[in-house]
Formats: C-alpha cells, sequence, structure tokens
C-alpha cells in the first residue's frame, strides 16, 4: 500500500521532471556545422565562410551553437566529417567547397531529416541545396582598373585549375580589360592547387619576368598581392579584403559575403521553412562585392568603376553579352545574345586575348 | 654524480618495443597539458581524442577504413626498409593503382560482369607494381638512387591523373569539372558492416600483415632481403643478388601501394579526382617507423595514426579544438618516439667519479 502510495505521490513529480526536461530540450540552441577545405586563416575562402559562420553565431546569438571542421581534405575524408556533424546533432550543415560535393550527396541520402547546404555545387535534394556567387561580375570590374593601369597591356593571372569557375573569372577580366583597352591581353598560370603559397609566389614571379604589370589570382593565399607589392605592380585580391598584404598596390579584390546568406538559411531552418534550392548571387545580392580601394587611386577610375558597378547590379551590364570571340577568333556569342546560366556554369574557353591553354 | 648514456652491449628487445607505448604515453600526457594551457577540461579532450572513436561501431569501422591505405602502403615500404631499399614513392604508386583501376571501372563497369571487380583489383596492383618497377630499373641499370626518382615519380603519376580527370575520362555530365564519373555498383568494393563505409580492401590489408610476416621472418627470400640490408658484403660473399632484392622490394612495395589506391577508388571514393590520396603514401613512412618496421607493430601503427586523424576530427566537432592542437600531440608523438628510441642502443648510468 505505501508502494502504491509512493508512486502515486511520485507520479506528479515525476511529470514535472519530465516537463522541465521538455522544456530544456525545446530551448536547445539549433546547431549548425561548417566544413572548411582550407586552414581558417586571417584572409581568403575559407576565412570568408568562418566570417559568416561569427555572424550567424552574433545575429542568433543562445538560439544556435556552431561548430566547424577546417582543412578537410577534398575527397574520401569528407563523407567521414560530414557524417559525424549530423551525428553529433548539427540540423544544418554547410559544405563550403567544390570536392565535398558527392560525399555531401550520400551523408544527406543518410541524414534525411538534416539539411545541407553545399557551396559551388550541381547536385541538389529534397534537403540538399547549392550555393555560390557571380564572382565573374566584379571580376569584369577589376578588369577595367587592370585595363587601366597596366602599362605593358599584360595581365598576369595566378589561377588554381581550369575549371568553368576559374575560366569565368578569367574571361570576366578579359572582358573588362578590353573594354577599355582593346590590346589587353592575360598570361595565365595553373597551380593545380586552391592553397599552395610557394607555388603561387613562384607563379606570380614568372608572370611578373614575362612583362605582366598587374597580377590578379583565383588561389586562396596571399601570396601574389604580396609578390606583387615587392616588385612594384599593381594588383586585385580574391576572397577577401587584402589590402593590408599589399598596402601600395593592392586596388580592390572581389570579395564574398555569405554572412546574410548564411544568417537567413539558418532562420528559416529554425523556423521551418527551409526548402532546398540553387542560389547563385551576383553583385545585386551583395554576396560578391568588391572590397574597399586603395587610396592611391586615380578618382576618374573609381568613378568609372562606380558607375560600371550600378550598370551590373540594374542587370544593364551583363557580362557575358556578346559579341565574345574565343582564342581562336571564332565568334562564341553573337552580338545581341548574352549566355544562360546553364553555359556560364560549363564555360570551357578562353575570350580572345587569353593566352595559355584550358 | 650525474647521469650519462652509454651504449648497450646489444639493443634492448624490451625497449624496441616499449618505446612506441612510452612514447603514445608521454605524448599523450603532453597533450594533456597543451589542452589546460588552451583552457579545455584536459581529460575530456583525451577521452575524445583517444577514446570516442572507438566507442561506436561506427567509429570502429571508420577507424578500419582509414587506417586500411596506410596499412598497406607502410607494409611495402618497411619490407623495403629491411633491404635498405627507400621507398618514398608510395603516393605515386597509390595514384597509379587508383588510375589502373578506375580505368577498368570505366571502360567495363555497369554491366553486371562478375570480373570487373577482380579485374580491377589485379589492375591496380599491376599498376602500383609498374610505377615501383619505374625506379628499380633506373637503379640496377642506371644507378640511379631511389629516394630521388620515387619521390620525383609522386608528382608524374598525379600529373597523369590529373590530365585524365581534366580531359579523356573526365565527367561528360559534370559541368567539365575534373572528376571521372561515379563507379557503377558492381565496380565498387563490397562494404563489410550494413550502414558502413568499411570495404572488403580493409580484409586484403589484414590479410598482407601475416603474408608480409612470413615473407621477413619465415621465407629465404625475407633472410635474403635482411642480409643484403644490414649486411651488403655477406650479401655479395653469399651470392645474394642486391639489384634483385631492389626489384623484388619496389616492385612488391608498388604492388601493395597500387592495391591501397584501387581500394580508395573503389571504396570511399567512387570515382577518380585529381587527388585520390590526402598524403597516405608520406604518412605511411611514419607509420613503418612507428611500427618497428615489422607487420604486426604497422598493424597497430596504422590504427593509431587513423586513431589520431578521427579524435582530431572529433575534437573539432565537438569541442571547437582547433585543428593545430591535434597537430601538435601529432608532433609530439614522433618527437618522444624519436628521443625514447635512443634507450634502445643505449641505456642511462650514473656518472661515478672513477670514470672521471
Amino acid at each position: 500500500m505505501t508502494l502504491h502510495r509512493r508512486s502515486l505521490l511520485a507520479a506528479p513529480a515525476l511529470l514535472g521532471a519530465a516537463a522541465l526536461t521538455h522544456g530544456a530540450a525545446a530551448a536547445d540552441p539549433f546547431k549548425v556545422g561548417f566544413v572548411y577545405v582550407s586552414p581558417i586563416g586571417d584572409a581568403g575562402w575559407t576565412f570568408q565562410h568562418e566570417l559568416g559562420r561569427r555572424a550567424v553565431e552574433a545575429a542568433l546569438g543562445d538560439a544556435v551553437k556552431t561548430s566547424y571542421v577546417e582543412n578537410v581534405p577534398e575527397g574520401a575524408d569528407a563523407e567521414r566529417v560530414i557524417r559525424r556533424l549530423a551525428q553529433d546533432g548539427n540540423q544544418l550543415i554547410f559544405a563550403t567547397s567544390f570536392g565535398y560535393m558527392n560525399q555531401t550527396e550520400r551523408v544527406a541520402k543518410a541524414f534525411p531529416k538534416v539539411k545541407f547546404e553545399h557551396a559551388t555545387g550541381y547536385k541538389r535534394a529534397v534537403n540538399l541545396a547549392t550555393y555560390s556567387g557571380r564572382y565573374y561580375e566584379p571580376r569584369y570590374l577589376t578588369g577595367i582598373i587592370a585595363g587601366r593601369l597596366s602599362k605593358s597591356g599584360v595581365i598576369g593571372y595566378v589561377a588554381a585549375f581550369p575549371i568553368p569557375e576559374v575560366i569565368q573569372g578569367i574571361n570576366a577580366v578579359m572582358l573588362g580589360a578590353r573594354s577599355v583597352n582593346p590590346n589587353a591581353t592575360i598570361k595565365v598560370v595553373f597551380t593545380s592547387s586552391w592553397y599552395d603559397p610557394g607555388r603561387e609566389r613562384a607563379a606570380a614571379d614568372t608572370l611578373v619576368a614575362q612583362g605582366a604589370d598587374y597580377l590578379t589570382q583565383h588561389t586562396d593565399s596571399t601570396a601574389v598581392v604580396q609578390a606583387a607589392e615587392e616588385k612594384g605592380v599593381w594588383c586585385s585580391g580574391y576572397d577577401s579584403d587584402m589590402l593590408k598584404y599589399a598596402p601600395k598596390t593592392h586596388t580592390t579584390a572581389v570579395e564574398m559575403h555569405w554572412d546574410d546568406y548564411y544568417i537567413d538559411r539558418v532562420k528559416q531552418a529554425i523556423a521551418g521553412t527551409w526548402t532546398s534550392g540553387d542560389v547563385w548571387g551576383g553583385m545585386a545580392s551583395g554576396m560578391v562585392r568588391l572590397s574597399r580601394f586603395n587610396p592611391n587611386l586615380p578618382a576618374p577610375l573609381l568613378g568609372e568603376v562606380a558607375a560600371k558597378t550600378e550598370e551590373i547590379k540594374s542587370g544593364k551590364l551583363v557580362v557575358f553579352s556578346g559579341p565574345i570571340k574565343d582564342q581562336s577568333g571564332a565568334v562564341k556569342v553573337p552580338a545581341g545574345k548574352a549566355l544562360t546560366d546553364p553555359e556560364i556554369l560549363s564555360m570551357n574557353w578562353f575570350a580572345e586575348g587569353v593566352q595559355g591553354k584550358v | 654524480m650525474r647521469l650519462r648514456l652509454e651504449a648497450r652491449p646489444e639493443p634492448s628487445r624490451a625497449m624496441l618495443w616499449l618505446s612506441p607505448l612510452l612514447a603514445a604515453l608521454l605524448a599523450a600526457a603532453g597533450g594533456g597539458v597543451v589542452f589546460a594551457l588552451l583552457g579545455y577540461d584536459p581529460w575530456a579532450a583525451l577521452g575524445m581524442l583517444f577514446l570516442a572513436p572507438l566507442s561506436s561501431l561506427d567509429g570502429l569501422t571508420e577507424l578500419g577504413l582509414k587506417a586500411t591505405p596506410l596499412l598497406l602502403c607502410a607494409l611495402g615500404i618497411a619490407i623495403g626498409v629491411r633491404a635498405n631499399v627507400w621507398n618514398i614513392g608510395a603516393e605515386g604508386q597509390l595514384t597509379m593503382g587508383a588510375i589502373a583501376g578506375g580505368g577498368v571501372a570505366l571502360a567495363f563497369g555497369g554491366a553486371g560482369h562478375w570480373w570487373v571487380l577482380p579485374l580491377m583489383l589485379l589492375a591496380g596492383v599491376a599498376g602500383g607494381a609498374a610505377w615501383g618497377a619505374l625506379p628499380a630499373l633506373l637503379r640496377t641499370r642506371f644507378n640511379a638512387h631511389e629516394i630521388l626518382t620515387t619521390l620525383m615519380l609522386n608528382y608524374v603519376a598525379i600529373q597523369i591523373l590529373g590530365w585524365l580527370v581534366h580531359g579523356p575520362w573526365i565527367d561528360p555530365e559534370g559541368f567539365n569539372f575534373p572528376q571521372t564519373r561515379m563507379f557503377e555498383a558492381d565496380a565498387l568494393l563490397p562494404v563489410l558492416v550494413e550502414g558502413s563505409r568499411l570495404h572488403a580492401g580493409f580484409l586484403l590489408a589484414l590479410l598482407a600483415v601475416p603474408l608480409g610476416w612470413l615473407l621477413l621472418a619465415r621465407t629465404v627470400t625475407g633472410f635474403r632481403l635482411r642480409t643484403v640490408g644490414q649486411a651488403p658484403a655477406a650479401a655479395r660473399y653469399a651470392g645474394f643478388s642486391a639489384s634483385g632484392a631492389v626489384w623484388f622490394s619496389l616492385v612488391l612495395s608498388g604492388a601493395l601501394a597500387g592495391l591501397a589506391g584501387v581500394s580508395e577508388a573503389a571504396g570511399p571514393v567512387g570515382q577518380l579526382q585529381p587527388s585520390m590520396s590526402p598524403g597516405y603514401g608520406f604518412a605511411a613512412i611514419i607509420v613503418a617507423f612507428l611500427g618497428r618496421l615489422n607487420p604486426v607493430g604497422i598493424l597497430f601503427a596504422s590504427l593509431l595514426m587513423a586513431l589520431l586523424y578521427l579524435g582530431g576530427e572529433q575534437l573539432q566537432v565537438s569541442m571547437q579544438l582547433p585543428l593545430a592542437a591535434t597537430g601538435t600531440i601529432q608532433g609530439m608523438l614522433l618527437f618522444f618516439l624519436l628521443a625514447t628510441d635512443v634507450f634502445i642502443d643505449q641505456r642511462l648510468v650514473l656518472a661515478e667519479a672513477r670514470h672521471a
């Protein structure tokens, strides 16, 4: 009898305890995971994603708990890391490099309740969205700057891999430069690595030796702009503002801003309104921008760039609109036409004036 | 009265095996100090590093998966070092194995032939062996040292892979991104544990351990290899061929690395990419020495190395520890191993007055 009474008495207390733990569970922060391809460092592709993660923490405070794994090689290891983040209770996971695509797709299949976002890829599912920036838009503007500042008309371009994303940037710089200097050319050196300061530096030195007096890059370290500073030639950085690494010669950088996108997507995931899809943000969205300008740039040039920026944002200036010729001189885009998104996404040819092979 | 080192009359067998254990303990202790200085609970962090990956079936299968290429490459490297043949080219041999096996998968996969997978494995082994044979030829014919040639051939192999996945073998539906199409189901190694990624290549690697031990410890070939390595003059006198040892060890270690490569391609990766290995061929050199150049020791060393990778990720995921913190532990492990190895051939003695 006593036993019964005890258990009866205990029952409301237990219920209360259950309610309490339930309440605590509801207030548990929403966990968000990030996978980075290189060390965070203090400039570059991964650093910009890290800024986005910090912005999420700052904007949503105790409502979220974020974690990240850095320097995860593209390939087999990535799948384990992404899987571990999912097992660890992360409900939204950002995989921030192209080479995580097939791995993210496989983990997304195994964890249908977790939401995944893959940067720069093309495979999607109900719980796997993709996102990327139209880096070629601000690239075009750096092309204008290069075309105006370069005396030799030769632009040196240190690039990682001849994949569409990189080729878009090279062609955009070429078109921008030729819009102000029809004789401008680009020399390209590929380094076969996203992050290899030694090789990037050697490539930059070679390009200057071959007559380039404006350097730019599609790699993640600051080696190229540092080389430009030492050689005294103009340059523009990539991913992050790199002015502090080349205070005299860094004109501006093509900069990525993932903060707004990440905050929006996390809010949507918390509210239950997140849906899969593909976002390819241009300058109008603020996802890609030009960073602060070098104070030594001439005012007329700054005015010209500002005007072209507005034209791109309003849609008046479309970067890949004809007439565009390829290296052989054949018309690739006839006048009055523009490339479609799928055509831009699979770009595998160099525009006229680019020296080097895809 | 002071301490000094004195050469032992003969190497201490006890220290030979105690040294890695001692080094692991010292590295763990040093790691605990680093974690504490960084403001993390050292016990929780050490538990996360060394125990968390072992506490679930999923973790164990991932451990086996990560250890497989390290084990295969390290076995081959160790057999070579026993014969005083230094293969720094496991990374390239692994890559060639992946290329050869992957080529078979792309050519014949998808039609459901039973022989596709065995042919892929054979091709992988042959590809790695051929890439090992090249420095053997250069060494025996032109006297070019294998440390240099194997090292440089790594980059050649990686460039060949890069050319293939950028060019002739590129996925036609892949938006021009440099990778092949995914292998079909009949060109993938069977998974050992349902729901995990642990594949049959792990069993082949495990099988290579006793075979490697038998070869080194119980066969005439193994005896010849060791003799050529340790006493070249005696080996010459006995009529053991030095160039035979070079050929044998480079081709064999190339074959093992090639098997590792095709296992990665037909296992967790499932396609060919511009890079098939995050440096397994180089990490395997450390594994070989950590395992005392002994196949059984190498099995444990490869598992320890895999554990450090997995634990390091776990620390980042669960405790937000920076990657550099776990890199420090890996560094300490090797540092302490070198330090404790001193005591294999030497011992500490008290220097007394009469010696002075």
